[in-house]
C-alpha cells in the first residue's frame, strides 16, 4: 500500500477526503476497495453496480467531473452556453443509465450543490471532455484556445484522480482549497476558504500517514483491509495512538490536526449530503461525526449487544421531547418534514408503503413552499435541501430500502430538469413528478398485485399471513370481495404485534380469521394451502428482507412443504445483496421486549433491565433465503426469486424515468 | 385407606387443573404418591407383587388420565410398575438359587452364592441386575463346550404372578415385608434420582460448551440452566441467547436467571431466531418429553428453532431427565399430545370479545384463537439428546428407553383404560 501511495501525483487528496466530515459517502465509494494505481479504471466501479463492466466508466468519471467542474468555472470568460448545455443532457442520462449505485447518484448531485454559480456549462464541457478521453490524456489535450491558463490547469488537476482511478474523487475536489483562492473572483460564497499547506507540510503530513499506517498494520494487518472505507479515520486516530511511540510523528500529527480542523467548514456543506445506507457504528470517530451534526439527540444504549455494533443502537424514547423543543431553533427545517419526521420517530407512521408515500409527500409541500435562493440554481440547491431532510430522516430512524429508491427517483427527476424552465414550471413539474411516483409505483403497482395474487387464491384455501403488509391485506380483502371462500390465519409476533390490527380489519369485513404467535407456527402450518408474505425489500440475490419472524415463517412453510408467495412492489427492489440478518438490520427499542403489556403475571424484566450481563435485543428485519420463497407477485408480474435481479436490471432505467 | 385416597384425589385434582408445573416436580409428585400408595397397600399372602400392580396401576390409570399431556406421570407409573417386577424377579432369583444350592451344585456358584449371602442388604437394583446377568450365557467357553444352561429356564419362567407357587418353601412374612420394603427403597432412589438428573447432566456440560461459544435456547428449563451454569462455573466464557418463548415468556426468567450468575446473556424475540441462529454454534433447549422414536414433546416454537439449527448446521442438543424418557411412540403428536392453553395470552380479555362470540351465519364464530402449549420436535433435526447416563443419538432413545421400562407395561395400561 505504501508503494501505491507514493506513486499517487496527489497524495495528500486523499487523506483529505476521507477527513470530511461527512461520513455517509464515503463507504459506498470506497467499497471497491482502497485506490490501487496498477488496476484498470473498470475495477473502480463499484460491486453493486449491475451494468456491465463497459457501460461503467461514464458515471464515474461525470460525477467526479461534476464535483470538480464548480471550481474552475468562474475564470472562464464566457462559455458558450447552448452546446455544452445539449451535452450536459447528455450527461445526465448517461449518468443515469451508467449509475445504479444510489450513493453514487447522490454523490453526484450533492457536492455541486454546495457550489454555486453557473457552473453547469463547464461541468457539461469537461463532462464531455471526460467522456470522450477517459484518462489523464486529456490534460494534454485540453489547451485549446478557448481556455485560459487557470482553468486548463485546474482541470488538469481535476483529472488527476482519473489517472490514478482514485474513487474518491468528489472528495478530492471539495478538499482542495488552494486552487481556488488563486481564484478570488469565484462566487463560491458559501464556502469558507481552508488554511492553506504549504508543500513542506503536504509531504510531512503525508509521510506521518505512511508511518502512521506501517505502524498500525504491524499489530492488525488485517484490520485496514477489512474496513477500507474507514481507512482513513481510522488513521487519524491511530496516528495520536502512534504519536507516543514515534517522537518525530508528532509535529506532522498536529499538521494533522490542522487540517482537521480547516475540513470542518466543508463539514457544513458536506452534510447536505444523502447518507449512504450503511454506516458502521461500530468505528468510533465517525459516530462522533455523525453525533456534532445530528439534530436530534440521541443518547447511546449504554448495553449495546456487542453483534450489533455496527448499527445504531439508541435509547429510544429520549429524542422525542427534546425534538419537540427544538421545533423553533430548526428554521432551516420545513415543518412538513419536521411533522413526518416526528412521526416516524413516535412510531406513528410504519410499513414501507406508508413511510415512502409520507416522505414523498413531504417533499413535495417542501418543493411547492420553496424558492430558489438568489446566485443559486434550482437543481443544485434543492437536492442540497433534500439531503439534508434525507439525513434528519435517518435520524429519525433509518431509512428503508423503499425508501431510498424513492430519493434516488427524486433527485433524478431534479438533476434532469430542464435548465430552460422557469422556477415554478419546474417545481410543478417535480411535484407531478412525485404525484406520478406515489401513483404509478404504489398505488397501482399494488393493484396489480392484488390482482395477480388473488388469483392464486381458490376456495378453500388456508391462507397464512405475517405480522401486518398492507399488500397482503389488500390481496386478503379483494379475494373477498370477489366471494373466494378461504379461512385466514394472522401469525403474530412480539413486541409489536401488528397481526392484531390486521386481524381487526379482517374480522370487520367478515373473514373467518385464526390468530396465533409465530411460536405456533408449525402447529397451524399443517392445515396452511398458501402463505402469503409482504416484504420489506426484496434484494437481487433473492433474499427477502422483511419484517422480523418472516423468515422463520417462510422457513416452516418450506419445510411442510406449503407455497410461500411473497408481495412485493418493484419499487422496493434493490439491488444490494445480503446473505444474513445481522450485516445491515434495525434495531427497536430493546425496552419493548421486556414489558409485555397486559400480562401482570410476566414481569421477570421489570427491575433487571440495568444489570451487566443483560441485554435485550429487538431486531426489526430479517432476511429470509431465496430457496424458502416460491414465488415473488410484482407488479411486473409473479417472478421466482432468482429473476428479481432481472427485474432491477431491466426496469431501474424505467422505474427512474416514469 | 382413606388416607392414600385422600392423597391421591388432592393430586388428581391439581394434574387436572393444571396446577403443577414442569415434568421434574410432575414426575418426582407421582413417584412420592406412589410410593405411599405402595406403603399403604396391604399385600396378600400370595401374588404380592400382583396386588402392588394392580394397585399402582389403577392409580396410575385415574393420574394418566388426569393428564394425559404430562407424560412424565405415564413414566412414573411404568417405572414403579417395573421396578416393582424387577424386585420381585430378583427375590424370586435368590428364592430360586437357594433352591437350586440346596439341590445341586452350581455351576456358578460364586454368583449365586453371592446373592445369597448379600441379598438382605444389597439393593434391589444390584440384585436386578445380577438376576438379569445370570440369565445370560455365562460364559463364550461355556457355548463352545455346548453345556446345557439349566439355570436360565426356570427363572426365565418366573417373573410376576407365578412366582409365588416356587416360593412356598419361603418365609412368607419376611418375604412380603421384604418386596414392599424392597419396592419402596427402590422409589426412594427413583426419586432420588429425579432430584439430582439435573447435576448429572450438568456434568457433562464441559464436554459440550467451549470457550467463546454462542448458544441459543428457547423458554426456561432448569435442567439447561444447571447445565449452562455448570459450564460457566468451569471458567468457560461464552455468550447466551435466549428467546422468550411467548405466550409464557419463561425465557425471561432463564434470562434473568442466567445474567444473576455472570453469564452473558441477551434476550431476543421469538421471531428474530432465524436472524440469530447463524451466529449462533450451538442450540442447547429444555423438553417436555422425548419419545420412544427420539422425537422430543417441547415448549411451543422448538420445531421452529429446531428447523433454523437445521437449515444452519447448529447443534441441536435437548437435555432430557430420565423421568422425560417416555416409552411410547408419538402418533400425530402435534395434536393428541399438545394442550391449547387460554386465548387471553395473546389477546386482551374484551379486546375481540365481539368477534369471538357473534357466529357468521353458521353459528361458527369468525375468530379462532390458537395457543398450543407444546410443539413436536422430530428425531431427524435433532442432533443429540443428552441425559443423565450421557448423550446419545436420536436413533438409540428407543433402547435406553427399553431399559428402564417393562413392555408389559407399555401397552397394559391403554388395554387396561380400554376396558374400564
Amino acid at each position: 500500500m505504501d508503494a501505491r501511495r507514493g506513486s499517487l501525483p496527489v497524495p495528500r487528496v486523499r487523506q483529505v477526503g476521507f477527513f470530511t466530515p461527512n461520513a455517509q459517502p464515503a463507504p459506498t465509494r470506497s467499497q471497491s476497495g482502497p485506490p490501487d494505481s496498477s488496476s484498470p479504471p473498470l475495477s473502480d466501479s463499484p460491486a453493486s453496480n449491475s451494468l456491465s463492466p463497459v457501460m461503467i466508466p461514464p458515471p464515474r468519471h461525470h460525477s467526479d467531473n461534476l464535483a470538480a467542474a464548480p471550481r474552475p468555472t468562474s475564470p472562464l470568460p464566457v462559455p458558450e452556453p447552448s452546446p455544452f448545455r445539449r451535452r450536459g443532457a447528455d450527461n445526465n442520462n448517461a449518468l443515469l443509465v451508467g449509475s445504479y449505485n444510489p450513493a453514487e447518484t447522490l454523490l453526484a448531485m450533492s457536492p455541486s450543490s454546495s457550489h454555486v454559480g453557473d457552473g453547469e456549462s463547464e461541468e457539461t464541457m469537461s463532462g464531455g471532455w471526460f467522456r470522450r478521453s477517459n484518462s489523464g490524456k486529456l490534460a494534454s489535450s485540453l489547451p485549446s484556445g478557448t481556455f485560459d491558463f487557470s482553468p486548463v490547469q485546474s482541470t488538469a488537476e481535476a483529472l488527476k484522480p482519473n489517472k490514478v482511478q482514485n474513487p474518491v474523487g468528489i472528495s478530492e475536489v471539495s478538499a482542495r482549497p488552494a486552487p481556488k483562492e488563486q481564484q478570488p473572483e469565484a462566487p463560491s460564497s458559501s464556502k469558507q476558504p481552508k488554511p492553506k499547506l504549504t508543500k513542506a507540510e503536504r509531504r510531512a503530513l503525508q509521510e506521518s500517514q505512511r508511518a502512521a499506517k506501517a505502524a498500525a498494520k504491524a499489530p492488525g494487518g488485517g484490520k485496514s483491509v477489512a474496513a477500507p472505507e474507514e481507512v482513513a479515520t481510522i488513521k487519524s486516530v491511530k496516528q495520536h495512538q502512534t504519536q507516543k511511540k514515534d517522537a518525530p510523528q508528532v509535529a506532522v500529527s498536529v499538521a494533522a490536526s490542522e487540517r482537521k480542523g480547516g475540513d470542518k467548514s466543508q463539514e457544513k456543506e458536506r452534510r447536505k449530503d444523502a447518507p449512504a445506507p450503511r454506516m458502521q457504528f461500530d468505528d468510533k470517530s465517525r459516530v462522533e461525526k455523525a453525533k456534532r451534526r445530528s439534530v436530534v439527540d440521541q443518547t447511546e444504549a449504554k448495553k449495546r449487544v456487542e453483534l450489533f455494533r455496527h448499527l445504531p443502537q439508541y435509547e429510544h424514547g429520549t429524542q422525542l421531547a427534546d425534538l419537540e423543543s427544538k421545533f423553533l431553533q430548526l428554521d432551516p427545517m420545513h415543518p412538513a418534514i419536521y411533522k413526518v419526521g416526528l412521526q416516524y420517530l413516535a412510531g406513528d407512521i410504519s410499513g414501507g408503503n406508508a413511510r415512502c408515500i409520507a416522505m414523498l409527500q413531504a417533499f413535495q409541500q417542501v418543493v411547492k413552499d420553496y424558492s430558489t435562493p438568489p446566485e443559486k440554481t434550482l437543481p443544485r440547491d434543492l437536492t442540497a435541501k433534500i439531503s439534508s431532510y434525507v439525513s434528519f430522516f435517518t435520524q429519525c430512524r433509518p431509512l428503508s430500502m423503499s425508501m431510498g429508491n424513492a430519493i434516488r427517483f427524486l433527485k433524478n427527476r431534479i438533476a434532469k430538469l430542464s435548465p430552460s424552465l422557469s422556477e415554478s414550471e419546474s417545481k410543478s413539474s417535480i411535484c407531478t413528478d412525485i404525484d406520478r411516483f406515489i401513483n404509478e409505483k404504489i398505488v397501482l403497482a399494488d393493484r396489480v398485485i392484488v390482482q395477480h395474487a388473488s388469483s392464486k387464491v381458490k376456495d378453500g384455501d388456508v391462507l397464512l399471513v405475517y405480522g401486518s403488509s398492507c399488500v397482503v391485506e389488500m390481496v386478503l380483502l379483494h379475494s373477498h370481495e370477489l366471494g373466494k371462500q378461504f379461512r385466514v390465519i394472522v401469525v403474530d409476533s412480539r413486541p409489536k404485534l401488528e397481526g392484531k390490527a390486521l386481524l381487526r380489519r379482517l374480522v370487520a369485513k367478515g373473514v373467518h380469521c385464526t390468530y396465533t404467535h409465530i411460536n405456533a407456527v408449525s402447529y397451524v402450518m399443517h392445515e396452511v394451502t398458501k402463505v402469503f408474505l409482504g416484504a420489506s425489500s426484496v434484494l437481487s440475490n433473492g433474499t427477502v428482507y422483511s419484517r422480523v419472524g418472516t423468515a422463520c415463517v417462510a422457513m416452516v412453510a418450506h419445510a411442510f412443504r406449503v407455497p410461500v408467495i411473497i408481495c412485493c412492489e418493484a419499487y422496493k427492489f434493490h439491488e444490494r445483496v445480503q446473505l444474513d440478518s445481522i450485516c445491515s438490520n434495525e434495531l427497536g427499542d430493546p425496552d419493548a421486549i421486556g414489558k409485555v403489556p397486559g400480562r401482570m403475571d410476566v414481569n421477570y424484566l421489570n427491575d433487571v433491565s440495568n444489570s451487566g450481563n443483560l441485554q435485550l435485543l429487538n431486531l426489526m428485519y430479517d432476511a429470509t433465503p431465496a430457496d424458502y420463497v416460491s414465488m415473488i407477485v410484482t407488479d411486473y408480474g409473479m417472478i421466482p426469486p432468482t429473476s428479481v435481479p432481472v427485474i432491477v436490471r431491466e426496469y431501474r432505467r424505467d422505474h427512474l424515468l416514469i | 385407606m382413606p388416607d392414600v385416597q385422600a392423597l391421591v384425589n388432592d393430586f388428581l385434582n391439581k394434574l387436572k387443573k393444571r396446577k403443577i408445573e414442569g415434568s421434574q416436580a410432575t414426575a418426582k409428585q407421582t413417584a412420592e404418591l406412589l410410593r405411599s400408595v405402595i406403603s399403604q397397600q396391604r399385600v396378600p399372602y400370595t401374588n404380592q407383587a400382583g396386588a402392588l400392580i394392580d394397585s399402582v396401576r389403577a392409580i396410575g390409570e385415574q393420574l394418566i388420565a388426569a393428564n394425559p399431556i404430562e407424560l412424565a406421570v405415564g413414566n412414573i407409573v411404568r417405572r414403579v410398575l417395573h421396578i416393582i417386577r424387577e424386585e420381585d424377579l430378583s427375590l424370586t432369583t435368590a428364592a430360586v438359587t437357594e433352591l437350586n444350592l440346596s439341590t445341586i451344585s452350581d455351576d456358578d456358584d460364586d454368583d449365586g452364592g453371592g446373592n445369597q449371602d448379600d441379598h438382605p442388604v444389597l439393593s434391589a437394583a444390584a440384585v436386578a441386575a445380577a438376576a438379569r446377568s445370570s440369565l445370560r450365557p455365562p460364559s463364550l467357553q461355556m457355548l463352545l463346550e455346548g453345556a446345557p444352561e439349566f439355570v436360565a429356564v426356570p427363572r426365565s419362567s418366573s417373573s410376576g404372578g407365578d412366582s409365588e407357587g416356587k416360593s412356598k418353601s419361603m418365609d412368607r412374612n419376611s418375604r412380603t415385608r421384604k418386596l414392599k420394603h424392597d419396592v419402596i427403597e427402590a422409589v426412594n432412589e427413583l426419586i432420588q434420582d429425579i432430584t439430582t438428573c439435573h447435576e448429572l447432566i450438568a456434568e457433562q456440560a464441559v464436554e459440550h460448551i467451549h470457550q467463546n461459544e454462542v448458544i441459543l435456547t428457547l423458554g426456561s428449563s432448569k435442567t439447561v440452566l444447571e447445565f449452562l451454569c455448570a459450564a460457566k462455573e468451569k471458567k468457560r466464557s461464552f455468550r447466551v441467547f435466549v428467546a422468550e418463548g411467548a405466550p409464557r415468556y419463561q425465557g425471561h426468567l432463564l434470562a434473568k436467571e442466567l445474567a444473576a450468575r455472570g453469564l452473558q446473556t441477551t434476550v431476543i424475540t421469538d421471531s428474530a431466531v432465524f436472524a440469530m441462529i447463524s451466529r449462533v454454534n450451538m442450540v442447547i433447549v429444555g423438553s417436555h418429553a422425548v419419545m420412544a422414536n427420539g422425537g422430543v414433546i417441547a415448549p411451543v416454537g422448538m420445531n421452529m428453532v429446531a428447523l433454523a439449527a437445521q437449515k444452519h448446521a447448529v447443534p441441536f442438543v435437548v437435555l432430557a431427565g430420565i423421568h422425560k424418557l417416555c416409552p411410547l411412540y408419538p402418533h400425530n403428536p402435534e395434536v393428541l399430545l399438545n394442550e391449547l392453553r387460554s386465548p387471553s395470552e395473546l389477546l386482551d380479555f374484551g379486546e375481540f370479545s365481539d368477534c369471538l362470540d357473534f357466529g357468521s351465519g353458521d353459528g361458527s364464530p369468525l375468530l379462532h384463537v390458537v395457543n398450543p402449549t407444546f410443539d413436536y420436535v422430530p428425531p431427524k433435526v435433532v442432533s443429540l439428546f443428552i441425559t443423565d447416563t450421557g448423550g446419545h443419538n436420536p436413533s438409540y432413545m428407543y433402547r435406553l428407553i427399553a431399559d428402564y421400562y417393562s413392555a408389559d407395561d407399555l401397552v397394559v395400561q391403554r388395554r387396561h383404560s380400554a376396558v374400564n
